[in-house]
Protein backbone atom coordinates (compact mmCIF):
# COMPACT_ATOMS: atom_id res chain seq x y z
CA UNK A 1 0.00 0.00 0.00
CA UNK A 2 1.63 3.22 -1.01
CA UNK A 3 1.14 6.11 1.52
CA UNK A 4 0.18 3.67 4.07
CA UNK A 5 1.11 6.16 7.40
CA UNK A 6 -1.53 8.37 5.78
CA UNK A 7 -4.09 6.12 5.12
CA UNK A 8 -3.80 4.06 8.34
CA UNK A 9 -3.47 7.38 10.53
CA UNK A 10 -7.10 8.59 8.77
CA UNK A 11 -8.59 5.20 9.73
CA UNK A 12 -6.47 4.99 13.03
CA UNK A 13 -7.97 8.70 13.65
CA UNK A 14 -11.58 7.98 12.49
CA UNK A 15 -12.42 4.91 14.21
CA UNK A 16 -10.74 6.09 17.25
CA UNK A 17 -12.74 8.95 17.27
CA UNK A 18 -15.72 6.84 17.14
CA UNK A 19 -14.92 4.03 19.49
CA UNK A 20 -14.09 6.87 22.21
CA UNK A 21 -17.30 8.88 21.74
CA UNK A 22 -19.60 5.84 21.95
CA UNK A 23 -17.42 4.48 25.09
CA UNK A 24 -18.31 7.59 26.20
CA UNK A 25 -21.81 7.79 25.82
CA UNK A 26 -22.70 4.60 27.12
CA UNK A 27 -20.43 5.00 30.19
CA UNK A 28 -22.41 8.17 30.90
CA UNK A 29 -25.62 6.96 30.05
CA UNK A 30 -25.24 4.35 32.88
CA UNK A 31 -23.75 7.05 35.28
CA UNK A 32 -26.61 9.01 34.98
CA UNK A 33 -29.18 6.59 34.64
CA UNK A 34 -28.71 5.31 37.86
CA UNK A 35 -29.31 8.55 39.89
CA UNK A 36 -32.12 10.17 37.85
CA UNK A 37 -35.26 8.71 38.66
CA UNK A 38 -37.59 6.62 35.75
CA UNK A 39 -40.10 9.30 35.53
CA UNK A 40 -37.20 11.62 34.16
CA UNK A 41 -36.32 9.34 31.41
CA UNK A 42 -39.17 9.32 28.57
CA UNK A 43 -38.36 6.72 26.56
CA UNK A 44 -38.45 3.92 29.04
CA UNK B 1 -48.91 53.96 25.40
CA UNK B 2 -44.95 52.72 24.95
CA UNK B 3 -42.28 54.70 22.97
CA UNK B 4 -42.25 54.30 19.17
CA UNK B 5 -38.94 52.14 18.42
CA UNK B 6 -37.81 55.09 16.43
CA UNK B 7 -38.36 57.29 19.68
CA UNK B 8 -36.21 54.51 21.61
CA UNK B 9 -33.27 53.69 18.99
CA UNK B 10 -33.19 57.86 19.08
CA UNK B 11 -32.79 57.58 22.62
CA UNK B 12 -30.56 54.58 23.15
CA UNK B 13 -27.71 56.13 20.63
CA UNK B 14 -27.95 59.68 21.98
CA UNK B 15 -27.44 57.95 25.60
CA UNK B 16 -24.20 55.65 24.20
CA UNK B 17 -22.86 58.69 22.61
CA UNK B 18 -23.08 61.06 25.19
CA UNK B 19 -21.40 58.53 27.30
CA UNK B 20 -19.04 58.21 24.98
CA UNK B 21 -18.24 61.62 24.96
CA UNK B 22 -17.78 62.35 28.39
CA UNK B 23 -15.98 59.13 29.26
CA UNK B 24 -13.48 59.08 26.30
CA UNK B 25 -12.63 55.75 26.38
CA UNK B 26 -13.01 55.13 22.78
CA UNK B 27 -10.55 59.09 22.28
CA UNK B 28 -8.15 57.91 24.30
CA UNK B 29 -8.03 54.21 24.03
CA UNK B 30 -9.64 52.21 21.16
CA UNK B 31 -8.22 55.14 19.13
CA UNK B 32 -4.77 54.96 20.05
CA UNK B 33 -4.83 51.30 20.48
CA UNK B 34 -5.95 50.70 16.55
CA UNK B 35 -3.37 53.00 15.89
CA UNK B 36 -0.95 51.24 17.58
CA UNK B 37 -1.95 48.21 15.66
CA UNK B 38 -1.03 49.65 12.23
CA UNK B 39 2.38 50.60 13.03
CA UNK B 40 2.62 47.26 14.87
CA UNK B 41 1.66 45.90 10.69
CA UNK B 42 4.45 47.71 9.17
CA UNK B 43 6.88 46.35 11.74
CA UNK B 44 5.71 43.11 10.99
CA UNK B 45 6.02 43.12 6.87
CA UNK B 46 9.05 45.28 7.05
CA UNK B 47 8.80 46.66 3.13
CA UNK B 48 6.81 49.64 1.61
CA UNK B 49 5.85 47.90 -1.47
CA UNK B 50 3.87 44.95 0.58
CA UNK B 51 2.40 47.47 2.72
CA UNK B 52 1.08 49.32 -0.42
CA UNK B 53 -0.07 46.44 -1.73
CA UNK B 54 -2.04 44.97 1.41
CA UNK B 55 -3.11 48.17 2.77
CA UNK B 56 -6.48 47.78 2.22
CA UNK B 57 -6.45 44.75 4.27
CA UNK B 58 -4.75 45.85 7.69
CA UNK B 59 -7.14 48.54 7.60
CA UNK B 60 -10.10 46.26 7.77
CA UNK B 61 -8.20 44.26 9.92
CA UNK B 62 -7.45 46.21 12.43
CA UNK B 63 -11.19 47.60 12.37
CA UNK B 64 -12.18 43.85 13.44
CA UNK B 65 -9.49 44.09 16.57
CA UNK B 66 -11.34 47.28 17.78
CA UNK B 67 -14.57 46.35 17.02
CA UNK B 68 -14.59 43.67 19.82
CA UNK B 69 -13.30 46.41 21.80
CA UNK B 70 -16.02 48.62 21.17
CA UNK B 71 -18.75 46.05 21.44
CA UNK B 72 -17.80 44.88 24.78
CA UNK B 73 -17.65 49.07 25.65
CA UNK B 74 -20.91 49.80 24.83
CA UNK B 75 -22.66 46.59 26.52
CA UNK B 76 -19.86 46.90 29.74
CA UNK B 77 -22.26 50.21 30.24
CA UNK B 78 -25.30 48.55 29.99
CA UNK B 79 -24.73 45.20 32.66
CA UNK B 80 -22.25 47.53 35.17
CA UNK B 81 -25.08 48.73 36.84
CA UNK B 82 -27.93 46.57 35.64
CA UNK B 83 -29.29 49.04 33.22
CA UNK B 84 -29.86 46.79 30.11
CA UNK B 85 -32.06 44.59 32.99
CA UNK B 86 -33.62 47.76 34.12
CA UNK B 87 -34.48 48.93 30.34
CA UNK B 88 -36.19 45.30 29.65
CA UNK B 89 -37.99 44.66 32.94
CA UNK B 90 -39.45 48.60 31.94
CA UNK B 91 -40.51 46.89 28.72
CA UNK B 92 -38.63 48.94 26.31
CA UNK B 93 -39.27 47.72 22.63
CA UNK B 94 -35.95 45.66 22.09
CA UNK B 95 -35.86 46.46 18.42
CA UNK B 96 -35.65 50.12 19.74
CA UNK B 97 -33.01 48.99 22.16
CA UNK B 98 -30.89 47.17 19.10
CA UNK B 99 -31.62 49.82 16.64
CA UNK B 100 -29.96 52.87 19.24
CA UNK B 101 -27.06 50.16 20.39
CA UNK B 102 -26.11 49.62 16.45
CA UNK B 103 -26.44 53.10 15.36
CA UNK B 104 -23.78 54.23 18.14
CA UNK B 105 -21.71 51.87 17.01
CA UNK B 106 -22.02 52.49 13.88
CA UNK B 107 -20.95 56.50 14.59
CA UNK B 108 -18.12 55.13 16.78
CA UNK B 109 -16.66 52.73 13.92
CA UNK B 110 -17.07 55.51 11.65
CA UNK B 111 -14.20 57.87 13.35
CA UNK B 112 -12.60 54.67 14.43
CA UNK B 113 -12.47 53.94 10.29
CA UNK B 114 -11.51 57.72 8.98
CA UNK B 115 -8.52 57.91 11.16
CA UNK B 116 -7.28 54.45 10.15
CA UNK B 117 -8.02 55.42 6.55
CA UNK B 118 -5.88 58.69 6.92
CA UNK B 119 -2.96 56.31 8.50
CA UNK B 120 -3.11 53.78 5.90
CA UNK B 121 -2.59 57.14 3.62
CA UNK B 122 -0.07 58.04 5.78
CA UNK B 123 1.84 55.62 7.00
CA UNK B 124 1.55 52.79 4.15
CA UNK B 125 1.46 55.59 1.05
CA UNK B 126 -1.44 54.88 -0.82
CA UNK B 127 -3.29 57.36 -2.67
CA UNK B 128 -6.90 57.15 -3.53
CA UNK B 129 -8.56 59.30 -6.30
CA UNK B 130 -11.92 60.60 -6.70
CA UNK B 131 -14.02 58.20 -7.86
CA UNK B 132 -11.91 56.08 -5.19
CA UNK B 133 -12.97 58.26 -3.17
CA UNK B 134 -17.03 57.32 -3.45
CA UNK B 135 -16.21 53.81 -3.88
CA UNK B 136 -14.56 53.98 -0.54
CA UNK B 137 -16.82 55.66 1.66
CA UNK B 138 -20.04 53.96 0.33
CA UNK B 139 -17.59 50.89 1.10
CA UNK B 140 -16.88 52.27 4.56
CA UNK B 141 -20.75 52.53 5.29
CA UNK B 142 -22.18 49.48 4.43
CA UNK B 143 -19.24 47.79 5.66
CA UNK B 144 -19.73 49.55 9.32
CA UNK B 145 -23.66 48.59 9.28
CA UNK B 146 -23.15 45.02 8.96
CA UNK B 147 -20.36 45.10 11.42
CA UNK B 148 -22.92 47.50 13.74
CA UNK B 149 -25.49 45.08 13.39
CA UNK B 150 -23.91 41.58 13.69
CA UNK B 151 -21.41 43.30 16.96
CA UNK B 152 -24.88 44.34 18.49
CA UNK B 153 -26.59 41.15 18.32
CA UNK B 154 -23.48 38.78 19.45
CA UNK B 155 -22.53 41.67 22.11
CA UNK B 156 -26.14 41.61 23.22
CA UNK B 157 -25.76 37.91 23.35
CA UNK B 158 -22.31 37.80 25.69
CA UNK B 159 -23.37 40.66 27.51
CA UNK B 160 -23.23 39.72 31.53
CA UNK B 161 -22.32 36.06 30.40
CA UNK B 162 -19.35 34.54 31.91
CA UNK B 163 -15.97 34.46 29.66
CA UNK B 164 -17.48 37.11 27.47
CA UNK B 165 -14.50 38.57 26.64
CA UNK B 166 -13.21 35.27 24.76
CA UNK B 167 -16.53 34.13 23.90
CA UNK B 168 -17.48 37.53 21.89
CA UNK B 169 -14.31 36.85 19.25
CA UNK B 170 -15.06 33.62 18.97
CA UNK B 171 -18.62 34.00 17.85
CA UNK B 172 -18.03 37.06 16.18
CA UNK B 173 -14.81 36.71 14.09
CA UNK B 174 -16.59 33.40 11.71
CA UNK B 175 -19.56 35.71 10.78
CA UNK B 176 -17.61 38.82 10.00
CA UNK B 177 -14.93 37.11 7.91
CA UNK B 178 -17.37 37.94 4.60
CA UNK B 179 -16.76 41.96 6.02
CA UNK B 180 -12.98 41.48 6.13
CA UNK B 181 -13.32 39.54 2.81
CA UNK B 182 -15.69 42.12 0.45
CA UNK B 183 -14.33 45.45 2.36
CA UNK B 184 -10.72 44.46 1.72
CA UNK B 185 -11.15 43.52 -1.94
CA UNK B 186 -13.45 46.70 -2.00
CA UNK B 187 -10.48 48.84 -0.89
CA UNK B 188 -7.78 47.82 -2.78
CA UNK B 189 -10.11 48.53 -5.53
CA UNK B 190 -10.39 51.70 -4.44
CA UNK B 191 -6.49 52.07 -3.47
CA UNK B 192 -5.76 50.21 -6.90
CA UNK B 193 -3.52 48.30 -5.10
CA UNK B 194 -1.89 45.45 -7.15
CA UNK B 195 -3.43 47.22 -10.90
CA UNK B 196 -7.13 46.81 -9.49
CA UNK B 197 -9.33 49.19 -11.51
CA UNK B 198 -11.89 51.07 -9.04
CA UNK B 199 -15.10 49.81 -11.30
CA UNK B 200 -13.93 46.29 -9.95
CA UNK B 201 -14.57 47.25 -6.09
CA UNK B 202 -18.49 47.80 -6.95
CA UNK B 203 -19.62 43.74 -7.11
CA UNK B 204 -17.98 43.73 -3.19
CA UNK B 205 -19.60 46.81 -1.88
CA UNK B 206 -22.98 45.10 -3.41
CA UNK B 207 -22.42 42.13 -0.76
CA UNK B 208 -21.13 44.01 2.18
CA UNK B 209 -25.04 46.00 1.24
CA UNK B 210 -26.50 42.25 1.46
CA UNK B 211 -24.53 41.08 4.61
CA UNK B 212 -25.94 44.42 6.39
CA UNK B 213 -29.27 43.94 5.13
CA UNK B 214 -29.45 40.11 6.55
CA UNK B 215 -28.53 40.58 9.57
CA UNK B 216 -29.96 44.15 10.10
CA UNK B 217 -33.29 41.85 9.81
CA UNK B 218 -32.07 39.15 11.74
CA UNK B 219 -31.07 41.15 14.12
CA UNK B 220 -34.30 42.93 14.91
CA UNK B 221 -36.04 39.59 14.72
CA UNK B 222 -33.84 38.24 17.09
CA UNK B 223 -32.94 40.62 19.41
CA UNK B 224 -35.72 40.48 21.85
CA UNK B 225 -34.77 36.75 22.29
CA UNK B 226 -31.19 36.80 23.08
CA UNK B 227 -31.54 39.71 26.05
CA UNK B 228 -34.60 37.87 27.31
CA UNK B 229 -33.77 36.37 30.74
CA UNK C 1 -41.79 0.06 28.54
CA UNK C 2 -40.39 -1.46 31.62
CA UNK C 3 -42.82 -1.70 34.55
CA UNK C 4 -40.15 -3.09 37.09
CA UNK C 5 -39.73 -0.68 39.90
CA UNK C 6 -36.05 -1.48 39.53
CA UNK C 7 -33.50 1.38 38.14
CA UNK C 8 -33.67 1.31 34.33
CA UNK C 9 -30.15 1.15 33.21
CA UNK C 10 -28.34 2.68 30.50
CA UNK C 11 -30.13 4.58 28.02
CA UNK C 12 -30.30 2.11 24.72
CA UNK C 13 -33.57 0.97 23.42
CA UNK C 14 -34.62 -1.72 21.31
CA UNK C 15 -34.60 0.87 18.16
CA UNK C 16 -31.04 2.25 18.96
CA UNK C 17 -29.80 -1.14 19.42
CA UNK C 18 -30.75 -1.74 15.83
CA UNK C 19 -29.39 1.67 15.11
CA UNK C 20 -25.99 0.32 16.89
CA UNK C 21 -26.20 -3.21 15.25
CA UNK C 22 -26.31 -2.01 11.61
CA UNK C 23 -23.35 0.77 12.56
CA UNK C 24 -21.60 -2.29 13.57
CA UNK C 25 -21.55 -4.12 10.73
CA UNK C 26 -21.44 -1.27 8.27
CA UNK C 27 -18.35 0.49 9.52
CA UNK C 28 -16.69 -2.91 9.95
CA UNK C 29 -16.89 -3.48 6.72
CA UNK C 30 -15.57 0.01 5.90
CA UNK C 31 -12.78 -0.87 7.82
CA UNK C 32 -11.90 -3.98 6.19
CA UNK C 33 -13.61 -3.18 2.38
CA UNK C 34 -11.85 -0.19 2.78
CA UNK C 35 -8.41 -1.07 3.61
CA UNK C 36 -7.87 -4.17 2.21
CA UNK C 37 -10.54 -5.88 -0.23
CA UNK C 38 -10.88 -2.72 -2.26
CA UNK C 39 -8.74 -2.46 -5.19
CA UNK C 40 -6.78 0.57 -5.49
CA UNK C 41 -7.69 3.69 -7.89
CA UNK C 42 -6.35 4.02 -11.29
CA UNK C 43 -5.53 7.80 -10.88
CA UNK C 44 -5.51 8.14 -7.25
CA UNK C 45 -4.04 4.72 -6.23
CA UNK C 46 -4.82 3.87 -2.55
CA UNK C 47 -5.06 7.50 -1.88
CA UNK C 48 -9.19 6.46 -2.76
CA UNK C 49 -8.91 4.74 0.63
CA UNK C 50 -9.25 7.67 2.84
CA UNK C 51 -12.47 8.34 0.67
CA UNK C 52 -14.36 5.81 2.21
CA UNK C 53 -14.06 7.49 5.46
CA UNK C 54 -13.77 10.98 4.39
CA UNK C 55 -17.07 11.08 2.39
CA UNK C 56 -19.25 9.66 5.12
CA UNK C 57 -17.94 11.48 7.87
CA UNK C 58 -18.35 14.60 5.71
CA UNK C 59 -21.77 13.62 5.13
CA UNK C 60 -22.76 13.34 8.93
CA UNK C 61 -20.98 16.47 9.88
CA UNK C 62 -23.30 18.12 7.13
CA UNK C 63 -26.48 16.40 8.11
CA UNK C 64 -25.56 17.22 11.56
CA UNK C 65 -25.57 20.67 11.18
CA UNK C 66 -28.93 20.66 8.99
CA UNK C 67 -30.42 18.82 12.01
CA UNK C 68 -29.11 21.19 14.53
CA UNK C 69 -30.77 23.81 12.54
CA UNK C 70 -34.13 22.30 11.73
CA UNK C 71 -34.51 21.44 15.63
CA UNK C 72 -33.74 24.76 17.03
CA UNK C 73 -36.32 26.54 14.42
CA UNK C 74 -38.70 23.70 15.59
CA UNK C 75 -37.92 25.02 19.35
CA UNK C 76 -37.96 28.43 18.71
CA UNK C 77 -41.30 28.30 16.38
CA UNK C 78 -43.40 25.79 18.36
CA UNK C 79 -45.96 26.84 21.04
CA UNK C 80 -44.34 24.45 23.55
CA UNK C 81 -40.86 24.97 23.25
CA UNK C 82 -40.52 21.41 23.82
CA UNK C 83 -37.28 20.73 25.52
CA UNK C 84 -37.02 17.31 23.11
CA UNK C 85 -36.16 19.66 20.14
CA UNK C 86 -33.71 21.83 22.25
CA UNK C 87 -31.67 18.35 22.99
CA UNK C 88 -31.66 17.27 19.75
CA UNK C 89 -30.03 20.07 18.15
CA UNK C 90 -27.48 20.15 21.18
CA UNK C 91 -26.47 16.84 20.60
CA UNK C 92 -26.84 17.19 17.19
CA UNK C 93 -24.19 19.75 16.85
CA UNK C 94 -21.26 17.78 19.49
CA UNK C 95 -21.70 15.14 17.22
CA UNK C 96 -21.33 17.66 14.13
CA UNK C 97 -18.72 19.16 15.63
CA UNK C 98 -16.47 16.21 16.62
CA UNK C 99 -17.23 14.63 12.82
CA UNK C 100 -16.32 17.89 10.83
CA UNK C 101 -12.73 17.54 12.65
CA UNK C 102 -12.37 14.20 11.47
CA UNK C 103 -13.45 15.64 7.91
CA UNK C 104 -10.81 18.34 7.74
CA UNK C 105 -8.12 16.01 9.51
CA UNK C 106 -8.82 13.32 6.93
CA UNK C 107 -9.09 15.78 4.03
CA UNK C 108 -6.09 17.45 4.68
CA UNK C 109 -4.10 14.01 4.69
CA UNK C 110 -5.88 13.03 1.20
CA UNK C 111 -4.98 16.43 -0.21
CA UNK C 112 -1.47 15.97 0.86
CA UNK C 113 -1.65 12.54 -0.81
CA UNK C 114 -2.94 13.71 -4.00
CA UNK C 115 -2.48 17.28 -3.94
CA UNK C 116 1.09 17.55 -2.53
CA UNK C 117 -0.50 20.27 0.35
CA UNK C 118 -2.52 20.11 3.16
CA UNK C 119 -4.64 22.64 2.64
CA UNK C 120 -6.08 24.59 -0.78
CA UNK C 121 -8.03 27.93 -0.15
CA UNK C 122 -11.12 26.16 -1.87
CA UNK C 123 -14.43 27.65 -0.86
CA UNK C 124 -15.63 24.25 0.17
CA UNK C 125 -12.97 23.36 2.39
CA UNK C 126 -13.05 27.80 3.50
CA UNK C 127 -16.92 27.05 4.40
CA UNK C 128 -16.32 23.66 6.23
CA UNK C 129 -13.67 25.42 8.48
CA UNK C 130 -15.76 28.24 9.08
CA UNK C 131 -19.19 25.92 9.82
CA UNK C 132 -16.78 24.16 11.63
CA UNK C 133 -15.88 26.91 14.46
CA UNK C 134 -19.15 28.91 14.20
CA UNK C 135 -20.50 25.56 15.96
CA UNK C 136 -17.63 25.65 18.19
CA UNK C 137 -19.25 28.97 19.09
CA UNK C 138 -22.65 27.71 19.19
CA UNK C 139 -21.46 24.70 21.90
CA UNK C 140 -19.78 27.69 24.15
CA UNK C 141 -23.13 29.44 23.73
CA UNK C 142 -24.50 26.30 25.33
CA UNK C 143 -22.31 26.22 27.93
CA UNK C 144 -23.18 29.67 29.30
CA UNK C 145 -25.15 28.68 32.01
CA UNK C 146 -28.71 29.79 33.19
CA UNK C 147 -31.91 28.06 32.70
CA UNK C 148 -32.78 24.93 30.68
CA UNK C 149 -35.35 27.49 29.18
CA UNK C 150 -32.31 29.92 28.66
CA UNK C 151 -30.12 28.00 27.20
CA UNK C 152 -32.54 26.80 24.58
CA UNK C 153 -33.45 30.39 23.41
CA UNK C 154 -30.09 31.86 23.17
CA UNK C 155 -28.47 28.51 21.42
CA UNK C 156 -31.82 28.32 18.95
CA UNK C 157 -30.66 31.60 17.82
CA UNK C 158 -27.52 31.58 17.63
CA UNK C 159 -28.19 28.31 15.09
CA UNK C 160 -30.29 30.43 12.87
CA UNK C 161 -27.62 33.35 12.64
CA UNK C 162 -25.47 30.55 11.70
CA UNK C 163 -27.30 29.12 9.03
CA UNK C 164 -27.59 33.02 7.38
CA UNK C 165 -24.16 33.73 8.16
CA UNK C 166 -22.58 30.37 6.04
CA UNK C 167 -24.00 30.72 2.83
CA UNK C 168 -22.88 34.50 3.43
CA UNK C 169 -19.36 33.25 3.88
CA UNK C 170 -19.63 30.32 1.21
CA UNK C 171 -20.65 33.18 -1.52
CA UNK C 172 -17.35 35.46 -0.16
CA UNK C 173 -15.08 33.21 -0.30
CA UNK C 174 -16.19 31.96 -4.01
CA UNK C 175 -16.24 35.18 -4.98
CA UNK C 176 -12.98 35.51 -3.62
CA UNK C 177 -11.28 32.83 -4.95
CA UNK C 178 -13.19 33.44 -8.65
CA UNK C 179 -10.19 36.12 -8.68
CA UNK C 180 -7.49 34.11 -8.50
CA UNK C 181 -6.49 31.40 -10.43
CA UNK C 182 -8.02 28.53 -10.27
CA UNK C 183 -6.09 26.24 -7.99
CA UNK C 184 -4.22 23.55 -10.10
CA UNK C 185 -5.53 20.68 -8.43
CA UNK C 186 -7.62 17.45 -9.43
CA UNK C 187 -10.83 17.93 -9.04
CA UNK C 188 -11.76 15.75 -6.18
CA UNK C 189 -14.67 14.02 -7.69
CA UNK C 190 -14.25 13.77 -11.39
CA UNK C 191 -11.60 11.69 -11.62
CA UNK C 192 -12.33 8.33 -9.53
CA UNK C 193 -13.87 5.52 -11.78
CA UNK C 194 -15.07 3.68 -8.87
CA UNK C 195 -15.88 -0.22 -9.58
CA UNK C 196 -19.20 -2.18 -7.82
CA UNK C 197 -17.01 -2.97 -4.98
CA UNK C 198 -15.70 0.69 -4.14
CA UNK C 199 -19.21 2.08 -4.75
CA UNK C 200 -20.53 -0.67 -2.50
CA UNK C 201 -17.77 0.66 0.41
CA UNK C 202 -18.81 4.05 -0.01
CA UNK C 203 -22.02 3.81 -0.10
CA UNK C 204 -22.50 1.58 2.50
CA UNK C 205 -20.05 3.54 4.39
CA UNK C 206 -22.50 6.21 4.16
CA UNK C 207 -25.27 4.31 5.29
CA UNK C 208 -23.04 2.88 8.57
CA UNK C 209 -22.15 6.68 9.52
CA UNK C 210 -25.99 7.76 9.23
CA UNK C 211 -27.46 4.85 11.34
CA UNK C 212 -24.07 5.52 13.73
CA UNK C 213 -25.38 8.98 14.08
CA UNK C 214 -28.70 8.34 14.52
CA UNK C 215 -27.55 5.95 17.43
CA UNK C 216 -25.22 9.04 19.00
CA UNK C 217 -28.11 11.81 18.87
CA UNK C 218 -30.48 9.50 20.36
CA UNK C 219 -28.18 8.08 23.06
CA UNK C 220 -26.59 11.58 23.60
CA UNK C 221 -29.79 13.89 23.73
CA UNK C 222 -31.32 11.17 26.55
CA UNK C 223 -28.17 12.14 28.65
CA UNK C 224 -28.74 15.55 27.88
CA UNK C 225 -32.79 15.11 29.52
CA UNK C 226 -31.06 13.16 32.76
CA UNK C 227 -28.44 16.11 33.24
CA UNK C 228 -31.46 18.66 33.00
CA UNK C 229 -33.79 16.52 35.40
CA UNK C 230 -30.54 16.10 37.56
CA UNK C 231 -30.13 20.55 37.54
CA UNK C 232 -34.17 20.38 38.03
CA UNK C 233 -33.84 17.98 40.72
CA UNK C 234 -30.44 19.69 42.82
CA UNK C 235 -32.23 22.96 42.59
CA UNK C 236 -35.20 21.68 44.68
CA UNK C 237 -33.21 19.99 46.91
CA UNK C 238 -31.31 23.37 47.31
CA UNK C 239 -34.62 25.44 47.87
CA UNK C 240 -36.31 22.96 49.84
CA UNK C 241 -32.79 23.11 52.07
CA UNK C 242 -33.01 27.24 52.17
CA UNK C 243 -36.82 26.84 53.42
CA UNK C 244 -36.27 24.62 56.24
CA UNK C 245 -33.05 26.46 57.45
CA UNK C 246 -35.56 29.82 57.15
CA UNK C 247 -38.35 28.09 59.35
CA UNK C 248 -36.13 26.95 61.30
Amino acid sequence: MNHAGFIIATYGITFGVIIGLVAYTIKQGRNLSQTVADKDKPWT
Amino acid sequence: MSMSTNRIARAVAAKDLRIELRSRVVANQVLPFSGLVMVMFAFALDNDDVLQRVAGGLVWLATLFSLFILVQRTFAVETYDGALDSLRVAGVNPQGIFIGKAAALFVQLLVLETMLFIAAVVLYRVNVNGSGLVLLVTCVLCASAGLAFVGTLYGGLTAGARGRETLLPLLLLPVVAPVLICATRATESAFRSGGLTVGEGWPWVAVLAVFAAVFGLGGLLSFSSLIEE
Amino acid sequence: MSTETQTYKGVGTPTTRMYGLMAVVALGWVLLGGLFFTPEDAVQGDAVRIMYVHVPTAWVAYLAFIVTGIASACWLIGKKHSMGFDRVAGASAEVGVLFMAMTLLSGSLWGRITWGTFWVWDPRLTTTAFLFVTYLGYLAVRGLGGTAEQRARRSSVIALLAVLEIPLVHFSVVLWRSLHQRATVLSPDGDIKMDGLMLFTLLFGVFGFTVLFAWLVSHRQRIKAMQDAQQVTALDAAVTERLNEVQA
